[in-house]
């Protein structure tokens, strides 16, 4: 049953063009697949423990942008407004499901937590649903559950959010909406519940400490990020710290209207969607978005770092700070990574490790595009003692990349994915949910998806060229290596 | 990567059971298949195309599901039928290695394909336009497969590293492969999808190709489309591109029955790990092709009523008020090929008292076999069975895996409403029976890990390290 589910390809297929990820795939697979469910399933919403932990949320939420394109035609007719109160209203209208995906976010994520209180950010965003207004923690859970609803929170680097899906039929939606007010405005955060999700957050987070991946990321976070925010990560310390006064501050501040999107897909009208959202945003005081993040730095040279374990495989990320949300290259450099390392097995990285030589099961690349700038990263897991080859043969790639850029036959290729995959984007509520959610909160242009496929066409080999040179530099670049035969990876 | 608790088999039981118990109430729900059947056609080979037409959006799904998993394998060869569906995009004399991904690819394609127990499926997402070339593409594949010796080398290596990545470095696989290896002494679901380790040393480019002329004909396969597409103009196309593969005779297939449980097994893993577990599996009835017995319903529910959603009694009761356990989650899956399971499990913190959490979640069970379910906890689940009904309509793939799933585990596409329908109507009474007929200890397999230290190569904690990381 489960474990059982073995993908022929790994992270980077087609789909994930932009920010392909082998965790996020075989979730959706494994999400999809009665009963059968992959080890490695790693969506935020499948624990509440694993919210806790930043590192291992890091960069997910924006793997919703990565798959962002859009179907060619105009079609999606997405509704905005701003609330007196300051809370941005997305709203998409459509009938032909007798369902509803509701959606809030706040710019509280990890990178607001205050130093010495990693986790507080998700702590608190985890806690909005264990009690609440005249509610306890059983009573949420039971009327949720009463009328079928799904709920699932995530907090990454920027973002904190909480999404139900419900019936759209008022006596379940209204029931819900009425708790995700509760929720938002007049959590409980208990102390006896906060002390125990602490220690199952704790607890979490001693067992991926043993967990290669785990660690391999979190090193390379802490690295190309530095003392930036971003680089910041839970430890056992910073979550032993956590007070419930932490916590009501933490609300206080960030949870307010001026800080609030809310995005709404589904089986809705206008007047319906305007009493949704003055209801959920009734009670949260009025406030205002936190100022920007500090820019991250570059890295001022490469670096390499061994982190021993007895793993059978060795886990490696190379890269450094990439491009935010708002890079003028932002398209260049989606379809130069689509050949570099993006695109499944159209992609260099996987032609040279997987396919040619047999050293991985999965290679991949992506830019993260974030709030400030996100990494760029390669990564790939090889047994022990091929560590020195796998790594010699990512470093020729990508410096082969960066001299000769791509060819026109790859380019090609690459277009001709993402823009003929455009109409599978958007071919559910839930993915163009997703998407909603990612334009409200970065503030891009409503029409910015109808531009999607026009800007993938102009793109040519100079302006990848352009655009990767100027963004990365083979000599500030950090190398993370957590498993064995060190001696040899130099 | 992400904590334990996503790398738990288990742990996404909660949702999957908000995904997987669907049922049928008084809900309008048949308005929105009244419009497009589904339709189903058996080819002049024996292969069966079923099409789901659904035009929400411009887009088609094909699935090709071959009726041979792991189960069909034999010791020493194990892991076959994984290695094979890697070789399927190894090439054709027509479309060389790669090429089919890369074809699909330029379509615009979403493609990948999953190997189970009971089956091997290959799929493809594309506009809709686009299908008949996908459909060309899987035919020829069907019958052409090159199977290049060289090839094979390199993607032996390739499967080796996604057994290394799933299972060597992963304890709670490593668990799940030994409780499978306990729980079945005849049957072979005792052996994991992806192989032993030795076997796919010892694994050639001929026990491969024995598989393929095996199992890979049509009338071993079903052939799922759904989306935005005319079942004529589809039955058209498929008999154009796989109506000229000539059939084979399938090799009859042995029961390979297991033995009735006899007590009692416990077994031990060691491996390093911080987090002590432990997985329960007892041998349950499945869903049997004649009639949809009772049994299978009532222990769905009661899955649902354990662990379906936040509420349910065995995180509520050993997670959030006894702080017992750091997680815990039951399952059950009715159909299969094989002997059925229904499992749980259950994790405590560091150092903490694993047998008082087993203790506490077998108290759990023997709680609903005394005592009953509240008519309350009842309707909960059957709640949210009803809406998982309603937000499955929103996965055009999860509609086909429905359909292709039903069809290799020996039942019919149809069935699934009688069962959906069965699953409404279970009581109380029935659950409280489940529980006391089929969660007994003479029924139950328990695994259990046993954390070891690091060895000496082991990374340094980040216990009191703070938040911030100097470089």
């Amino acid at each position: 049953m489960h474990a059982s589910v073995y993908l022929q390809k790994s992270a980077s297929a087609p789909r994930a063009a932009w920010r392909p990820d082998r965790k996020a795939r075989t979730a959706a697979i494994a999400q999809l697949w009665r009963g059968y469910a992959t080890p490695r399933a790693g969506m935020p919403s499948g624990s509440n423990v694993a919210r806790l932990l930043q590192v291992s949320a890091k960069h997910l939420a924006l793997f919703a942008l990565c798959l962002l394109p859009w179907a060619a035609q105009a079609g999606l007719d997405i509704q905005h407004w701003v609330l007196t109160n300051g809370a941005r209203v997305y709203f998409v209208e459509n009938h032909s499901l007798p369902m509803l995906d509701v959606s809030v976010q706040f710019d509280a994520g990890s990178a607001r937590d205050p130093v010495g209180k990693s986790g507080l950010a998700g702590m608190t965003q985890h806690l909005l649903n264990l009690g609440a207004g005249n509610l306890s923690e059983q009573a949420i859970a039971e009327r949720l559950a009463d009328i079928g609803a799904q709920q699932s929170g995530s907090v990454d680097d920027d973002r904190a959010s909480f999404s139900l899906r419900v019936l759209s039929d008022p006596a379940q939606r209204d029931t819900a909406v009425a708790i995700l007010g509760a929720m938002l405005s007049a959590p409980h955060f208990d102390a006896t519940i906060l002390e125990r999700e602490k220690a199952r957050a704790i607890a979490a987070l001693r067992e991926s400490e043993t967990q290669p991946e785990f660690l391999v990321e979190r090193a390379f976070s802490q690295t190309i990020f530095g003392n930036h925010p971003y680089g910041m990560t839970s430890s056992e310390t910073s979550l032993s710290a956590l007070r419930r006064e932490d916590l009501i501050a933490f609300h206080r501040h960030h949870y307010t209207t001026g800080n609030l999107t809310l995005t709404l897909m589904g089986d809705l009208n206008r007047a319906e969607a305007e009493k949704l959202v003055a209801t959920v945003s009734a009670a949260l005081p009025a406030g205002h978005a936190p100022a920007p993040l500090p820019p991250v730095a570059e890295l001022t040279a490469s670096s390499q770092q061994v982190i021993p374990h007895h793993a059978t495989q060795s886990h490696i990320r190379i890269g450094q700070p990439g491009m935010t949300r708002d890079d003028p290259d932002y398209f260049p450099l989606l379809v130069g990574n689509y050949i570099l390392g993006g695109g499944g097995f159209d992609s260099r990285l996987t032609k040279a490790v997987r396919d040619q030589r047999g050293l991985s099961y999965s290679v991949h690349s992506y830019f993260s595009p974030m709030g400030q700038r996100g990494p760029f990263q390669i990564g790939l897991s090889t047994r022990r003692d091929a560590t020195h080859q796998a790594l010699q043969v990512v470093r020729d790639t990508l410096q082969n990349f960066l001299d000769q850029g791509p060819t026109e036959a790859e380019l090609t290729q690459a277009k001709n994915q993402l823009v003929g995959g455009f109409p599978l984007r958007l071919d559910s509520n839930k993915k163009i949910a997703q998407y909603l959610s990612v334009i409200a909160f970065y503030r891009l242009p409503l029409d910015w998806l109808d531009r999607y496929p026009v800007a993938v066409e102009k793109v040519n080999r100079e302006d990848i060229l352009r655009a990767f040179r100027s963004r990365v530099h083979p000599d500030r670049l950090a190398t993370l290596i957590v498993g064995g035969d060190v001696a040899t990876a130099r | 990567m992400l904590s334990l608790l996503n790398l738990l088999p288990y742990s996404r039981l909660a949702m999957l059971h908000r995904f997987f118990l669907l049922l049928l109430l008084a809900f309008p729900l048949t308005a929105l298949h009244a419009a497009d059947p589904i339709v189903e056609k058996t080819l002049g080979n024996g292969l069966k195309v079923i099409v789901l037409p659904d035009h929400r959006a411009a887009v088609a799904v094909q699935q090709a599901w071959y009726r041979a998993g792991s189960m069909d394998e034999s010791y020493g060869t194990t892991g076959v039928a994984h290695v094979l569906e890697h070789m399927m995009f190894k090439g054709t004399p027509k479309v060389p290695a790669g090429e089919f991904s890369r074809r699909i690819a330029a379509l615009g394609g979403r493609e990948n394909a999953f190997t189970s127990r009971d089956h091997t499926a290959y799929f493809q997402t594309v506009q809709a336009s686009r299908l008949p070339q996908a459909m060309a593409l899987e035919a020829d594949r069907m019958t052409h497969l090159s199977l290049d010796a060289d090839e094979f080398a390199k993607e032996l290596d390739v499967v080796k590293e996604e057994r290394r990545m799933r299972t060597e470095d992963n304890p709670h696989s490593r668990l799940y492969e030994q409780l499978m290896a306990s729980a079945f002494v005849a049957h072979p679901y005792r052996h994991p999808v992806i192989g032993w380790m030795n076997d796919l040393d010892n694994l050639t480019v001929a026990d491969t190709r024995a598989w393929y002329s095996r199992w890979y004909t049509p009338n071993n396969a079903i052939l799922v489309i759904a989306g935005d597409v005319d079942p004529a103009q589809v039955f058209a196309w498929a008999e154009q591109h796989y109506g000229t593969i000539p059939a084979r005779e399938i090799p009859a297939r042995k029961p390979q029955t297991e033995p009735a449980p006899q007590g009692m097994r416990h077994l031990q893993l060691k491996a390093p790990a911080k987090l002590p577990m432990a997985i329960l599996a007892w041998r349950a009835p499945k869903l049997e092709s004649a009639h949809l017995s009772r049994s299978p319903h009532a222990l769905e529910i009661l899955a649902g009523v354990l662990s379906g959603h936040e509420a349910a009694r065995l995180p509520q009761a050993l997670v959030k008020t006894r702080h017992i356990a750091l997680e815990a989650n039951a399952k059950y899956d009715a159909l299969s090929r094989g002997p059925a399971l229904f499992t749980a499990d259950v994790s405590v913190a560091e150092g903490g008292d694993l047998n008082a959490a087993i203790a506490a979640l077998k108290g759990e069970i023997s709680r609903v076999a005394r005592e009953g379910i509240s008519p309350a906890e009842l309707a909960r689940v059957k709640a949210q069975v009803l809406a998982a009904q309603v937000f499955e309509q929103d996965s055009l793939f999860y509609r086909a895996m429905q359909i292709g799933s039903w069809e290799t585990a020996g039942l019919s596409w149809r069935d699934r409403a009688t069962w959906l329908d069965g699953l409404k109507s279970v009581t109380a009474a029935e659950v409280q029976a489940a529980a006391a007929n089929w969660l007994t200890d003479d029924r139950l397999t328990l695994a259990e890990l046993v954390p070891q230290p690091m060895p000496e190569n082991a990374p340094p904690t980040a216990r009191g390290s703070g938040g911030r990381h100097a470089r």
